[in-house]
C-alpha cells in the first residue's frame, strides 16, 4: 500500500512536468498575447516591441520556458497581466481557489446527499411511479446545460422573486473577517454567524445549478448498482437465511453497491470544476473558473498556467484518492 | 467581532440547518436578502455600482484603463477638472492660471486649505513633487504599459533619452506653482484634467513606495501604494479592495474642501458579464452600471430605470492601411470606399439612438471642427467610377473586424461589419473577412498593418483636436501607415504646427484647414459615426450627471428608499 502510494505520487510529478511543457507551448501558440492586454487599445508597434523586449517575450520559447521553470521551482509563477494585474499569479489562484472549492464541495455534497438515497429508493421500488419520476428528473438533469439552468434559477429566485442574491460571494457591506478565504468556514471560525450564513445563502443557487449533473449521474449509477446487487446470489442467500431487511440492506446491498458510486463521485469532481467555469460566470463568483475565462480573454499566461496546472493536479489527486479508497472499501484490492 | 443575530425567525433557520436542502435555504434567505437592501448610511445613502472589469491598480499615473480611472476619479483631483456633463476644462485644485505669451510657462494659483486624505497639505510644493515624480520615472516606470499618458502627452523623462514637453516646476509660495514647458502646446492645461495627472499625496507616495514598479516575468508588479493606499484630495477616500469578493469600497471624505459628498459610501462591484450586471440591477444587488447592451435599453427603461445617454465624444472609423495594398495609396480608391459606405443606413440600423453620421474625425463640440469639409454621400455609381478610373475595378480587400468585444463607439462589431461589407461588395469590391478576438490577435494585426481595412475608433480624453487627429495621424508609421503616401510626413508636420500654436484663434483656424485637407486631399481613413454610450441607474438614484468623457463623478449623487 505504501509503495503503491509512493509510485503514484512520483507519477504525479511527471504528469505536472509534461503538462507544464504542453500548457506553456499551447498558450503561446494562441493568437495575441499579454502585450495587448498590458498596453491597452492605444498601443503602437514601437511600444509593443519595447515591452516584448523588456519582458523577454521576444526570446525563443524554450528559453522562456527554462526561465519559467526555474522561477516556478522557487514558487514564483509570474505576475498576472490581466485577471488581477500586478498580483502574483499564485496569489490570484489562492484568493480564488477557495471560492471554487466551496462551491464545488457544496454542489457535490448536494449531489451525493440527494443522489444516493434517491437512487437507492428508486432501485428498491423499481418500476413504480417514484422510480419513473426520478429517472425522468435525472434525464432532464443531464440534458439541461448548467449554464442555462444557472441562468433560469437566477432569473426566477433572484431577479423575479428576490429571495436569494443574484451574484457574488457575500454582501459587500458585511466587512467579514477573512481567515482561510473559505467564506462559510471563516464565518464559523470567527463566530460571525451572519457572515457564514450570508456566504451560504450566496452559494445556494450556484450550488444547486452546479449539482444537477453530478446528482443525475450519481443517482443513476447508484440505482443501477443497487439493482445489480439486489439480483446477486449472496443477497438471495442472505434473504433465505432469514436475515432482516435492514441488515441485508446495510451489510450486503449498500456496502457492495458503493464501489462504483465512489468512482463516479471522484470522476464527477473533475466535471464539477469544468461546470464551475460557467456557473461562476453566471453568478459572478470570483473563483478560478472566472479567472480562466478572463485569463483567456486577456491572455494572462501566468494565471492560466497556475490555475490550469493546479486544477489538473487536483483532478489527478482526486483520482489517486479514489483509487486508495477502493482499497479501503474492497479488502481484495488491499491484499494485492 | 461577534455579529448581531439575524432578523429572520430562528425556527426557519433551524429547519434549514437540519434539512439542508435548497428549498429551505430559499425560504429562509428571503428575509435576509430583504434586510440587506434596506440598509443605508448617511443622508445620501449608499451606492453600489457595477463595473465591467477589475481596475488594474489605484495609482492613476500608472494606469490607462477606464475601470481604474472610474475609481480614482472619486478619490483624487487634478489642477484642472472637467465641467460636469461636458468635456470643457474648469478650475479644480487650481483656482486660476495664466501663461506667458510664448505658452511655455504656466502659473497656477492654488486653492487654499485643501488637505490630502492623510492629513498633509496640498500646496505648491506638492504640485511640483507630483510633476517631478512623473518626470523622474526610471526603469519599468518609463514603459508605455505603465506611463502611457505621460509618454503620450509629455514625451520623455528626465534621463533625456526622448525630448519632453516638461521642463521644470517651481513653487515660490504655498499658493502658487509654475510649470515650465519646452514648447507651447494646445493640450495645456486641458491634459492636466486627465485622471493620470491627479494630485497625490507626496507623503503617502513616499511612505508606501509609490514608484517601486518592476518588470517581473511576463508582467509588472506594483507597490503597496498602488494596491491599497491611493491618497488624494477628493470627496471620497479609499477603504478597501476585496479581491475575493470583487468589490472596491470608498467612504465619504468628511474633511473635503468643497461641497461634501452626499453619499455615505460608494462601492464598486466588479461584474464582467454584461447580462449579469443587468440582472444584478433588476434584483437590487447594484444601483447602476455602465456599458449596458444597446438591445437592453428599452427593457431597462420599461422596468423604471434611468438610462442616461451621454453626448457622443467618440469616433468610429473604417481604418485603411496603405502599407500592403498599393491600390489603397490612390486617393480615388479611398474616396471610392467613402462613397460606397452608406453611413446614414449604418447609423439608423446598427447604432443606438442618438448616434450621428461623422463628417470628420471628431465630434463638432471639439475646437477646430470645420463645417465645410468635403462630403462623401452614399453613391455606389460614383464609387464604381472612381475605382475604374484608378484601375482598381477588381479591388480585393482584407477586412478586419473584432470578435467577442464591444466598444462604446462600436456596440455591435459584427453587425457593423456585415453592413459595411455588403456596401463594399455592391460596388464590386471583393471582401475577405478576418475576425479575431480583441486581445486574441485583432489589435496586434491591425497595429502591424496586416489588414487592408479595419474597424476601430476612439473615445476622446479631453477636448482638443490633437487628442483625436494628432493621436491618429501624428505618426506616419502608425496603423494607417500614411507614410505610404507622399503627404504622410506633411500631415504629421501640419499637426505638430497646429498643436504648437499658442494663439487659440489661429490654432483653431489651422485645425479647420487640416480637417478640410484630411477629408478632401488625404482621406487616410473613412470617418463613420459618433455613438453615445449609455449608463444606467435605478429609479431611486438621483443627481448622476452623464459625462461625454465617461467620467461620471458620484459625489453629487443620492440614493433614496
Amino acid at each position: 500500500m505504501l509503495r503503491y502510494t509512493i509510485r503514484r505520487l512520483a507519477q504525479l510529478v511527471l504528469v505536472a512536468f509534461v503538462l507544464s511543457v504542453l500548457l506553456f507551448g499551447w498558450l503561446r501558440l494562441l493568437p495575441g498575447g499579454p502585450v495587448s492586454a498590458l498596453l491597452g487599445d492605444r498601443a503602437t508597434p514601437e511600444s509593443r516591441a519595447a515591452l516584448e523586449a523588456q519582458l523577454g517575450l521576444d526570446q525563443p520559447i524554450w528559453s522562456q520556458y527554462g526561465k519559467f521553470l526555474l522561477r516556478a521551482l522557487s514558487g514564483d509563477f509570474g505576475t498576472s497581466t490581466g485577471v488581477e494585474r500586478g498580483s502574483p499569479a499564485v496569489q490570484v489562484f489562492l484568493t480564488r481557489f477557495p471560492a471554487t472549492i466551496e462551491l464545488s464541495l457544496l454542489a457535490l455534497l448536494l449531489a451525493v446527499a440527494v443522489g444516493i438515497p434517491l437512487g437507492y429508493l428508486a432501485a428498491r421500488r423499481r418500476g413504480g411511479w417514484w422510480d419513473n419520476l426520478s429517472i425522468t428528473w435525472s434525464l432532464v438533469g443531464v440534458a439541461v446545460p448548467v449554464f442555462f439552468l444557472a441562468f433560469l434559477l437566477k432569473f426566477v429566485f433572484a431577479v423575479q422573486l428576490g429571495w436569494l442574491p443574484a451574484s457574488g460571494r457575500q454582501d459587500v457591506g458585511l466587512d467579514a473577517t477573512r481567515v482561510t478565504g473559505f467564506y462559510v468556514l471563516d464565518g464559523l471560525l470567527t463566530r460571525e454567524w451572519d457572515a457564514a450564513w450570508n456566504a451560504l445563502v450566496h452559494l445556494a443557487l450556484p450550488a444547486v445549478a452546479l449539482s444537477t449533473i453530478p446528482f443525475a449521474v450519481i443517482f443513476r449509477i447508484t440505482r443501477a448498482a443497487v439493482l445489480d446487487v439486489l439480483d446477486e446470489d449472496y443477497v438471495r442467500t442472505a434473504r433465505a437465511k432469514g436475515l432482516s431487511g435492514a441488515v441485508i440492506r446495510r451489510r450486503h446491498v449498500l456496502h457492495n453497491a458503493l464501489l462504483p458510486v465512489v468512482t463516479t463521485v471522484g470522476l464527477q469532481t473533475g466535471a464539477l470544476l469544468a461546470g464551475a467555469v460557467l456557473t461562476e460566470r453566471v453568478f459572478n463568483i470570483a473563483g478560478i473558473g472566472q479567472a480562466v475565462a478572463v485569463g483567456f480573454e486577456r491572455k494572462d499566461f501566468p494565471v492560466l498556467q497556475v490555475v490550469i496546472l493546479a486544477a489538473a493536479m487536483v483532478y489527478v489527486l482526486v483520482n489517486l484518492l479514489v483509487d486508495l479508497s477502493y482499497a479501503l472499501i474492497d479488502p481484495r484490492l488491499r491484499a494485492r | 467581532m461577534r455579529a448581531p443575530s439575524r432578523p429572520h425567525p430562528s425556527g426557519i433557520r433551524r429547519r434549514a440547518a437540519i434539512a439542508g436542502i435548497a428549498c429551505a435555504l430559499v425560504a429562509a434567505a428571503a428575509g435576509c436578502a430583504e434586510s440587506q437592501r434596506g440598509e443605508g448610511g448617511g443622508e445620501g445613502g449608499s451606492l453600489t455600482f457595477g463595473a465591467a472589469g477589475a481596475p488594474d491598480l489605484f495609482d492613476p499615473f500608472y494606469a490607462s484603463d477606464g475601470e481604474t480611472f472610474r475609481v480614482t476619479r472619486q478619490i483624487m483631483e487634478g489642477l484642472v477638472g472637467f465641467k460636469a456633463g461636458t468635456a470643457d476644462v474648469e478650475p479644480e485644485l487650481a483656482e486660476s492660471w495664466e501663461h506667458t505669451a510664448d505658452g511655455k510657462a504656466w502659473t497656477f494659483h492654488l486653492r487654499q486649505g485643501v488637505k490630502f486624505h492623510d492629513g498633509t497639505d496640498f500646496d505648491g510644493s506638492a504640485v511640483c513633487a507630483n510633476f517631478e515624480r512623473w518626470y523622474h520615472q526610471t526603469g519599468a516606470g518609463q514603459n508605455n504599459a505603465l506611463s502611457y499618458y505621460w509618454i503620450e502627452n509629455f514625451g520623455g523623462f528626465a534621463d533625456g533619452a526622448q525630448p519632453s514637453l516638461y521642463a521644470s516646476c517651481e513653487s515660490p509660495d504655498p499658493a502658487t506653482a509654475t510649470v515650465h514647458l519646452t514648447r507651447a502646446t494646445s493640450k495645456f492645461p486641458d491634459l492636466l484634467g486627465l485622471p493620470a495627472f491627479s494630485m497625490q499625496s507626496p507623503a503617502a507616495m513616499e511612505r508606501y513606495r509609490a514608484n517601486d514598479v518592476r518588470a517581473v516575468g511576463d508582467s509588472f508588479t506594483y507597490p503597496e501604494y498602488a494596491r491599497s493606499h491611493p491618497t488624494g484630495t477628493g470627496p471620497f477616500r479609499f477603504v478597501s479592495y476585496d479581491q475575493g469578493n470583487a468589490a472596491i469600497r470608498l467612504e465619504r471624505n468628511d474633511e473635503y474642501w468643497g461641497e461634501k459628498a452626499k453619499l455615505h459610501d460608494l462601492t464598486f462591484r466588479i461584474i464582467p458579464d454584461e447580462t449579469t450586471r443587468k440582472q444584478e440591477l433588476e434584483s437590487g444587488g447594484i444601483d447602476g452600471y455602465d456599458l449596458p447592451n444597446a438591445a437592453d435599453l428599452k427593457s431597462l427603461r420599461d422596468a423604471g430605470n434611468q438610462v442616461e445617454v451621454r453626448d457622443p465624444f467618440n469616433i468610429m472609423y473604417l481604418g485603411i492601411t496603405q502599407k500592403n495594398n498599393p491600390k489603397l495609396r490612390d486617393l480615388r480608391v479611398r474616396q471610392a470606399l467613402a462613397h460606397a459606405v452608406d453611413r446614414e443606413n449604418l447609423v439608423r440600423a446598427n447604432l443606438p439612438e442618438g448616434a450621428e453620421v461623422a463628417t470628420q474625425f471628431y465630434p463638432d463640440t471639439v475646437d477646430g471642427w470645420a463645417p465645410d469639409v468635403r462630403q462623401y454621400p452614399h453613391d455606389p455609381d460614383r464609387a464604381r467610377q472612381l475605382l475604374a478610373e484608378a484601375g482598381a475595378a477588381d479591388l480585393t480587400l482584407t477586412f478586419y473586424w473584432p470578435a467577442e468585444v464591444t466598444r462604446p463607439y462600436m456596440p455591435d462589431p459584427q453587425g457593423i461589419y456585415n453592413a459595411l461589407a455588403e456596401d463594399l461588395r455592391e460596388v464590386g469590391i471583393t471582401v475577405n473577412a478576418v475576425s479575431k478576438p480583441w486581445n486574441g490577435g485583432y489589435i496586434d494585426d491591425v497595429d502591424n498593418a496586416r489588414a487592408d481595412v479595419f474597424l476601430l475608433g476612439w473615445t476622446g480624453d479631453y477636448n482638443t483636436p490633437d487628442n483625436f487627429i494628432g493621436t491618429f495621424f501624428g505618426t506616419p508609421t502608425s496603423r494607417f501607415y500614411t507614410a505610404g503616401s507622399p503627404w504622410g510626413e506633411q500631415l504629421a508636420a501640419e499637426l505638430r504646427a497646429a498643436d504648437g500654436e499658442p494663439d487659440e484663434a489661429k490654432r483653431n483656424g489651422l485645425y479647420q484647414e487640416i480637417n478640410r485637407k484630411l477629408l478632401a486631399e488625404y482621406l487616410p481613413a473613412v470617418p463613420l459615426s459618433h455613438s453615445p454610450p449609455a449608463i444606467v441607474v435605478g429609479e431611486n438614484v438621483h443627481g448622476l450627471v452623464p459625462s461625454p468623457l465617461t467620467a461620471e463623478e458620484f459625489a453629487g449623487v443620492t440614493v433614496t428608499g
